[in-house]
Order: C-alpha cells, then sequence, then structure tokens
C-alpha cells in the first residue's frame, strides 16, 4: 500500500483487495509497511531514501508477490533499488531479489493471475489518464484499456493528451506550484472536453493532483483509480 | 604547453586512456540499400519532391528537357553551371544564359542578378527528393544558391535510392570535392509564429527535371 | 521574497498570449516529428536511436584518437585548426583573424555554440561588426534578446513583434505580413553575405574520417556565410565529432527528423576545407576551431558524460512539459528545456542554479524523444543528489534535509507512521482548507503552495485502520 493511498486514498486499498481475492489470490497485507522511499529519492536526499528502503526490504522479504496500486512506486522498487544500493553488496542483492515480485496492480492481473476480465460492472462514461511512470518505464498502456474494455456498461473516451504529465511529480508540485497548477489545468482542459464524468488512472498521486485541480474548478468530474473501477459490481 | 596539447592531456585524464592508444572498436557502420527500378525511383523521387512544393518534369529526351528549360526561364537573365551535359544538350546555349564562368567574381556578379540558375546534379535521392551537387570546375556553388529559382536537370541513371547508396558509392567525400550540399526542395522558413515562407535566402523555388 | 527565476516564471505564465504560442508552436513542432518517426513512416527508428547513441557513445569514449584523426584529415584538405580552451581562447582567435584579414562585417550561421561563448557580444566590444543571418537569429539579435529555443529562436515573438523590430532597427515601413518581412531581411542579409570578409558557422558534426564539417539549415544562409566569404571560420564544440561519414546515415535521419520532423533538412553541407584547385567558387581559406570551455571536465563525469550525446535537436524541449509552460527565456543558460536544465550545472557548478535540475516533474517525455536515448530523467536525479549533497557542505539546507531525516525516521518506525497518519486525519478532515485561512504567518510551507492551485482530499482512516476493521469483522 503506498504511502498516498494508505493515508489519502484507502478506498483504492481496499478495492484492489477486493479484486485480487475476488479471483481467488491470498492477500496478505504486512502492517509494519511504510513507504518506498521515493519521495526522498526524487528529491536528491539518497542516505535517507536508502533507510526507508532497507525498511521495506526486510518487511517484504518473505512476501511471493508484491502488488502495488501505482506505477511510480512499482518503478521505484523495481528499476531504482539497485542504485541506490549500487555499494551495498547485501542490500543490492535483496533488491534484485525484489524485483521480479514486485508488480503494478493491472499488470498483475494481466501477467501473472492472467485475467482481464474480473467481472466488473460500472455504468459511467470515462477517460483514463496515462501515468508517466507506469508509461515509460513499466510500458504500462494497453493493459488497463483492456481491463476497462471488459467493464460492463463503461465507456470510455480517449482525451487527447492522455500521455501528457499531470503535473504532480512529488515535491515538485509544492516547490514549483504554479507550474504544477498550469500543467494540471491544461489536462482537465483536456478530460472535460471528453465529457466524461470521471478520469481513471493506475496512480492515485496523479488522482491526487488531477482531483485537486478538477474541485478547485468546481468540475463534477470525479476521479476513480483502476482498481475502484474494476472492484465495482 | 600548447592549448592542443593541454585539451588532449585532460581528454585523456578525463577518459583513462593513453596518447597514441587505440579506439575501442566502433560499432559497425550502419547502411541499408533497398532495391528498387529506375521507374520507381524517378516517382518516389517526384513524389518526395512535389511534398516539398518543388516542381518535377520527365523530359523524354535530351530536347524535350532544353525547350522546357527554355518555357521557364522564358528569356531571363540566366546563369548555367558548366556541367557538359547542359552544354551537349543546348540547355547552356539557350537564349539569356551566361554560362563558362571561370571567374569567381564574375560568377557571382552574374548570378546575384540572375532570374534563374541552372545546373545538372552529380546524383538525386528517390526517397527524400534530394538532390546532391558536388563542387567542382564543372559545378559552382553559387549557381544553385544566389538566383531565385534553381532549375537543376538530370540523367535518370544518376538516381540513388536515398542517402545509404549515395554514402555507399561515396565513403569518402572529402576525397573528390570541398563542398557536398545535398538540396532538398526550396529554401524555407517557419521562424515567424511558425508560418511557413519559402525562398528566404536560397531559391523559393526548384525545377527538377529528369531525362 | 520570490527568487528572480520565481518571479520571472509566474510572470510569464501570466502571460496568455505567450502561452498559447510556446504551447502551440512546441505542439506543431511535437507533432511533425510523430509524423516522420512513426512505424509507418521509418519502421527503422527505434534501431536508429540505438545506433546513435552507440555511435556517440563510442565517439566520446575515444574522444582524443578521433580529434586527432579529424585534425589530420582537416589539415590534409587545408584547413587549419584550432585549439580553444575557453570561450575567450575562441574569441581571441577570430578577432585576431579578423584584425588580420583588415575584416570589420562578419556574416554568420545560426550556432548555439557561439550563443554560448557569447560571440556576437565579445567580438562588437572588439569594434567588429557581425551579423546573424538566420531569419529567426537576425529578428533576437537586433531585439537584443537570447534565443527562445534551440532550434525556432523567435519562438515567442508575434509579427507585429517583428514589425515593430524592423522598423525601429532597420529604418524600414511598418510591415506586418510576414512573406514582406522574410523578403526585407532577405534583401538586407543578402547584402550582407556579398560584402562580408569572414563567414562563421558552427557544425552539427565532425567527420573525423574526413576532416569535414557537416551543416544543416533551411534557409541557404549556412551555405551563403560559408560560401560566399573569403575566409570560413567553423566554431564547434569538441563532443560534436563523429568517426566515419557513413555515420550520417544514422546522424542525418536522426537530427531533421527529431528536430522538425523534416527526413532532411533543405540543405545539409558537407565541408572538407577551402575550395579546392579548379574549384570556382567557395572560401580561400577555412578555419575549423574545437572548443573545449569546461567539456573535457564533463567528460571526466563517467554517468553523467552521456549529455554529450546531444546533437541539439530540440526534441526533448518540445515534448516538456515544463518547458511549455515557462518557455526558453526562464532558463538561466543559452540552452533551455531538458537538456538545457541538465548541461547548465553541469558545465556552471551545480550550486549556480540549485534549483534548476528540480524543474521537473519527472515524466520521462524527453528520455522517451531524445534520438541518441540521453537518460535525461536519471541525469536530472543524480545532480538532485549533487545539489543537496553541495548544500550540506556548505550547509545551506539544515532545514531541509532534517525534515527528510526526520520523515525517513517516521518511516522506519511503523507505530509512529501510522500515529502521525492519525494525527493528519484528525486536522485535516476538509482537505486542509482552513490551512489557507490562517494568517500569513503560519500559512506557509508546502501545504500552502500546494492549496494555492488545487484542493487537498479530505483524510480520514487509514488503509492501515480500514484494513484492521475488515479483519476484525471477519473473524466475528
Amino acid at each position: 500500500m503506498t504511502c498516498i493511498v494508505d493515508q489519502l486514498f484507502p478506498r483504492v486499498g481496499m478495492a484492489m483487495a477486493d479484486v485480487l481475492e475476488r479471483i481467488g489470490w491470498e492477500v496478505d497485507f504486512p502492517e509494519d509497511q511504510t513507504c518506498c522511499g521515493q519521495p526522498a529519492f526524487n528529491t536528491g536526499y539518497r542516505d535517507e531514501a536508502r533507510q526507508v528502503a532497507r525498511h521495506f526490504l526486510r518487511v517484504f522479504r518473505d512476501a511471493e508477490y508484491i502488488v502495488v496500486p501505482s506505477g511510480s512506486c512499482t518503478s521505484m522498487l523495481a528499476d531504482r533499488y539497485e542504485e541506490l544500493f549500487e555499494r551495498e553488496p547485501e542490500f543490492l542483492a535483496e533488491a534484485r531479489r525484489l524485483k521480479p515480485r514486485v508488480w503494478e496492480f493491472s499488470k498483475f492481473l494481466l501477467e501473472v493471475a492472467q485475467v482481464d476480465d474480473v467481472g466488473a460492472r460500472l455504468d459511467r462514461i470515462v477517460t483514463f489518464h496515462d501515468s508517466c511512470h507506469g508509461l515509460r518505464e513499466l510500458g504500462i498502456k494497453d493493459g488497463p484499456r483492456r481491463l476497462l474494455s471488459h467493464v460492463r456498461g463503461l465507456e470510455l473516451r480517449e482525451m487527447d493528451i492522455a500521455e501528457e504529465c499531470c503535473g504532480f511529480g512529488g515535491t515538485f508540485s509544492v516547490e514549483f506550484a504554479e507550474v504544477s497548477g498550469g500543467m494540471a489545468r491544461t489536462k482537465i482542459d483536456s478530460i472535460l472536453r471528453t465529457g466524461a464524468d470521471a478520469v481513471v488512472a493506475i496512480d492515485a498521486s496523479c488522482l491526487m493532483q488531477i482531483g485537486g485541480a478538477l474541485s478547485r474548478a468546481g468540475s463534477p468530474v470525479e476521479t476513480m483509480h483502476l482498481a475502484e473501477v474494476l472492484a465495482h459490481r | 604547453m600548447t592549448a592542443r596539447e593541454s585539451v588532449l592531456r585532460d581528454i585523456r585524464a578525463a577518459l583513462g586512456r593513453e596518447a597514441g592508444q587505440a579506439p575501442a572498436p566502433a560499432p559497425p557502420s550502419r547502411i541499408r540499400i533497398p532495391e528498387s527500378e529506375v521507374d520507381a525511383r524517378i516517382e518516389s523521387l517526384f513524389r518526395s519532391l512535389e511534398k516539398l512544393a518543388g516542381r518535377t518534369y520527365l523530359a523524354l529526351s535530351p530536347e524535350d528537357a532544353r525547350n522546357f528549360v527554355a518555357e521557364v526561364i522564358c528569356g531571363e537573365p540566366s546563369v548555367a553551371s558548366n556541367a557538359p551535359i547542359l552544354r551537349e544538350w543546348g540547355i547552356a546555349g539557350l537564349p539569356s544564359v551566361a554560362t563558362g564562368f571561370q571567374d569567381r567574381e564574375a560568377l557571382q556578379a552574374a548570378c546575384a542578378a540572375a532570374a534563374f540558375g541552372i545546373t545538372s546534379a552529380d546524383y538525386a535521392l528517390a526517397d527524400t527528393g534530394t538532390l546532391v551537387m558536388i563542387a567542382s570546375p564543372e559545378e559552382a556553388r553559387l549557381v544553385s544558391l544566389l538566383p531565385p529559382v534553381h532549375i537543376a536537370v538530370i540523367p535518370r541513371a544518376r538516381i540513388l535510392t536515398g542517402l545509404d547508396e549515395l554514402l555507399s558509392i561515396l565513403p569518402h567525400p572529402a576525397d573528390l570535392t570541398s563542398s557536398m550540399v545535398l538540396i532538398t526542395g526550396p529554401s524555407r522558413t517557419a521562424d515567424i509564429e511558425q508560418i511557413l515562407v519559402r525562398g528566404v535566402h536560397g531559391p523559393g523555388e526548384i525545377h527538377v527535371i529528369v531525362v | 521574497m520570490p527568487a528572480p527565476y520565481e518571479q520571472g516564471i509566474h510572470e510569464t505564465l501570466g502571460d496568455q498570449r505567450l502561452q498559447a504560442a510556446v504551447y502551440a508552436s512546441t505542439g506543431r513542432l511535437a507533432s511533425h516529428r510523430r509524423a516522420v518517426v512513426s512505424t509507418d513512416a521509418l519502421p527503422d527508428f527505434e534501431d536508429l536511436r540505438t545506433q546513435g547513441n552507440l555511435i556517440k557513445k563510442h565517439a566520446i569514449e575515444n574522444l582524443d584518437y578521433y580529434l586527432e584523426q579529424f585534425e589530420a584529415n582537416a589539415t590534409a584538405h587545408s584547413a587549419k585548426v584550432i585549439w580553444a580552451r575557453d570561450a575567450a581562447a575562441a574569441v581571441e582567435f577570430v578577432a585576431g583573424l579578423a584584425k588580420e584579414k583588415g575584416a570589420r562585417l562578419i556574416v554568420k550561421s545560426k550556432s548555439m555554440t557561439t550563443e554560448e561563448i557569447e560571440l556576437n557580444e565579445r567580438l562588437t566590444h572588439h569594434g567588429l561588426d557581425p551579423v546573424e543571418t538566420d531569419l529567426g537569429e537576425f529578428i533576437i539579435q537586433l531585439a537584443h534578446q537570447r534565443p527562445y529555443h534551440i532550434v525556432a529562436p523567435a519562438l515567442h515573438l508575434t509579427r507585429f513583434d517583428v514589425a515593430e523590430v524592423f522598423t525601429k532597427h532597420l529604418g524600414v515601413e511598418r510591415e506586418t505580413e510576414i512573406g514582406k518581412q522574410t523578403k526585407i531581411a532577405r534583401g538586407v542579409l543578402r547584402e550582407r553575405f556579398l560584402a562580408a570578409g569572414i563567414g562563421i558557422s558552427g557544425a552539427n558534426f565532425l567527420i573525423a574520417d574526413s576532416g569535414a564539417i557537416v551543416v544543416v539549415e533551411n534557409e541557404g544562409n549556412a551555405r551563403l556565410t560559408t560560401t560566399a566569404p573569403r575566409v570560413h571560420v567553423a566554431i564547434a564544440g569538441i563532443e560534436k565529432v563523429i568517426p566515419r561519414a557513413q555515420d550520417l546515415a544514422v546522424f542525418l535521419k536522426l537530427l531533421g527528423r527529431s528536430a522538425t520532423g523534416q527526413p532532411l533538412t533543405v540543405y545539409t553541407s558537407f565541408l572538407a576545407g577551402p575550395r579546392r584547385s579548379g574549384e570556382i567558387d567557395g572560401p580561400d581559406e577555412v578555419y575549423i576551431v574545437l572548443l573545449d570551455s569546461g567539456r573535457t571536465r564533463l567528460l571526466a563525469d563517467r554517468e553523467k558524460r552521456q549529455s554529450l550525446y546531444c546533437i541539439r535537436c530540440g526534441a526533448c524541449l518540445n515534448h516538456c512539459p515544463v518547458y511549455r509552460k515557462i518557455g526558453g527565456h526562464n532558463y538561466p543558460w543559452v540552452y533551455s528545456g531538458p537538456i538545457g536544465a541538465v548541461i547548465t550545472p553541469q558545465f556552471r557548478g551545480v550550486l549556480n542554479e540549485p534549483w534548476l535540475p528540480f524543474a521537473s516533474s519527472l515524466c520521462g517525455a524527453c528520455a522517451e524523444v531524445c534520438p541518441v536515448k540521453i537518460d535525461l530523467p536519471k541525469l536530472l536525479l543524480d545532480l538532485r543528489s549533487e545539489v543537496n549533497q553541495a548544500k550540506t557542505r556548505a550547509g545551506k539546507n539544515r532545514l531541509e534535509r532534517l525534515g527528510f531525516k526526520l520523515w525517513a525516521w517516521v518511516m522506519r518506525h511503523p507505530a509512529i507512521y501510522q500515529l502521525s497518519g492519525l494525527v493528519a486525519s484528525a486536522i485535516l478532515p476538509d482537505g486542509g482548507r482552513w490551512i489557507s485561512k490562517l494568517p500569513g504567518l503560519l500559512n506557509q510551507g508546502p501545504a500552502r503552495a500546494w492549496l494555492s492551485q488545487r484542493d487537498l482530499p479530505p483524510v480520514s482512516k487509514s488503509f492501515h485502520q480500514m484494513w484492521r476493521e475488515r479483519r476484525k469483522g471477519a473473524a466475528q
């Protein structure tokens, strides 16, 4: 459970757990988990990121699969941990052992569970935002759309700039708040042009940014995490 | 220590290399030449050029080419390069065409005043609509550059599939010439408001005649 | 007190017209590129990118060898190779040469390297008259501005801006039609080309096995600059060298497409020394200035030397959501966009403009389009870490580092982490709106920054709590 989902969007976590259990997987939630360390890493505080990362590696040492409701956290865990622990052979080995076990939620469904229809139903018009890390580091583009195509009653309308960054970028959103806000507004203009009544993404941080901008603009358009859509019946 | 010595010394220190050390093996050069027939190449050349607002003409014979050029230049002052085929095909001899320049000042003055510059081309590249102009006693640089309209007359055998084929025939252009220019359509810019304008410094109009 | 860069960004974001112009122009360049690199148009594109990266890597990692080979071959074709340690040396050389030749008027084609070394200002101080001949550069030179974009220097100006610049500096009647403005420039500059004693160009590539330079353009001004004057000086960074003429089969395909969506630019000049005997026109003398100016220092950084692979196509700018909002003039140096954000601290020191590597959401769009596969996001992350280390050594970021140390401590202690979550949910149930209602002094920091632009979600139970409750419920 990413720290953002844990603290701000717990329903997303519950939805993910529901879907996984529905398709027959046993879900365990190690309660000692906190964060993957990305905020510190992205802000250039590598020692502090390492401290948190070591804790993560310990907590998840014995997990068979680690399913994550976020593209950016998954790419931190799968792609950056090796870089962080370059000079610590013991943790480097752990990071390498972690890599094949960590899965972003939609990729887990399609590639490990090998399921593209989870029996969901949602009568809404939605549009899909391609979260940057998921898109460019994990190759997540068609997967969520395939999953959404099996949701009964759902209509998916593509926005014209689905792949453009929403402007979150972690501490960027507060350090360069005005630029970040401008990027969010460009994004929501595109969303509003689709006429969709909700925007879906695989990353809660994007949804927080986009949702915050929609709300500030007085728009009724909602945000839904992919897990919430797939959990819906 | 000269600047040269100190720069090279710093480069070697940065890379951990010794003076005189051979380089690591280079990645192989990447030349891929597709198969194609002459007619397909002509067609591709013309299509690419037309997309760039270049004008094209397929002449049935040297006479046909000459007549076409005569029509285009319509008696206006023109400069022709010293390319042998322009002379052989009577193009350089058309009225209002000056040619045979050996002196650069005279050439520059004539080109600056001319309405048309007529050249041949050493090669053409079909996939991009490109003319390959190699500077030589036969082809001066300014003829295809100063006048506002450029007319190029080329025999079809000189049309290559593309850049890869050119570089495979001419892996060392510097051995031949001080200047090889690839010309792909008329001069253009979009520097102001991204609006396309043709004929900024080089010719704004280009005619390619294939014989 | 906002820092100057913050003020500049704020103003740009507030300029609706400029915002629209920058977004539209970069969008257009990006879509032209997309059209010519799609798998239909160019199925080999990804392979070409890989090759571009490998060849550049090889050239950079054997740079001394290829520069020496270049010099030997260029000299064999009667060009003179000058090694310039830094900007001053390069300028000294040109000024000295101009004096020797009795040349005052100098024509110039577009070159970011010459912008980097502030060539025009410095030559003007020497009493020389350097004239930019690329239309966009000509306009901004007259307007005393810096280029706005690596490939499109006047991206930010309207035809009305141009009309004003021309009337004021050329003394012509006010003209707002773009075709006519271009004709005015053509007429003025034609005179200069034919009268100038020296032509100065950059070089997109230095070809080691030929001793030749390659200059690409669309207007014809670079051809005129390198043909009409008797003396041609090319100034290029040492990183521009590639091993073989045949490597142009890779790089020419990458450059035009990535920059402007053109399979080839209108003119590609392959120039090897002064005119040969028998050739009628062309320069009588050619000088090639190889510029170091900090590049050897970048070279020493194994992880980050890949920024030297850059072929200056500008694609990263066109795809960067941050550049597309803040524009080129808010970057502190001549190089803007993602590549600018990386090489500025590399050349000028990380503490020179410490905010620059942080002005990115790390979206990765730049790396996705870079024709030579420079890993720009990774370089930004490396630089962020370096900035913080340098700041810590200089005692400048005590509070921030303390903040992250505290954060890390909380994150290593699950019980504390969960407790802090409980506290947050107690004080932020309405998405923190009450924070923005606090008086100024208390209304600071990240919460305020966030709330200045958008709302926060309400904070209530954490997943930890919900999970526990559900388990309890299931057990019953």
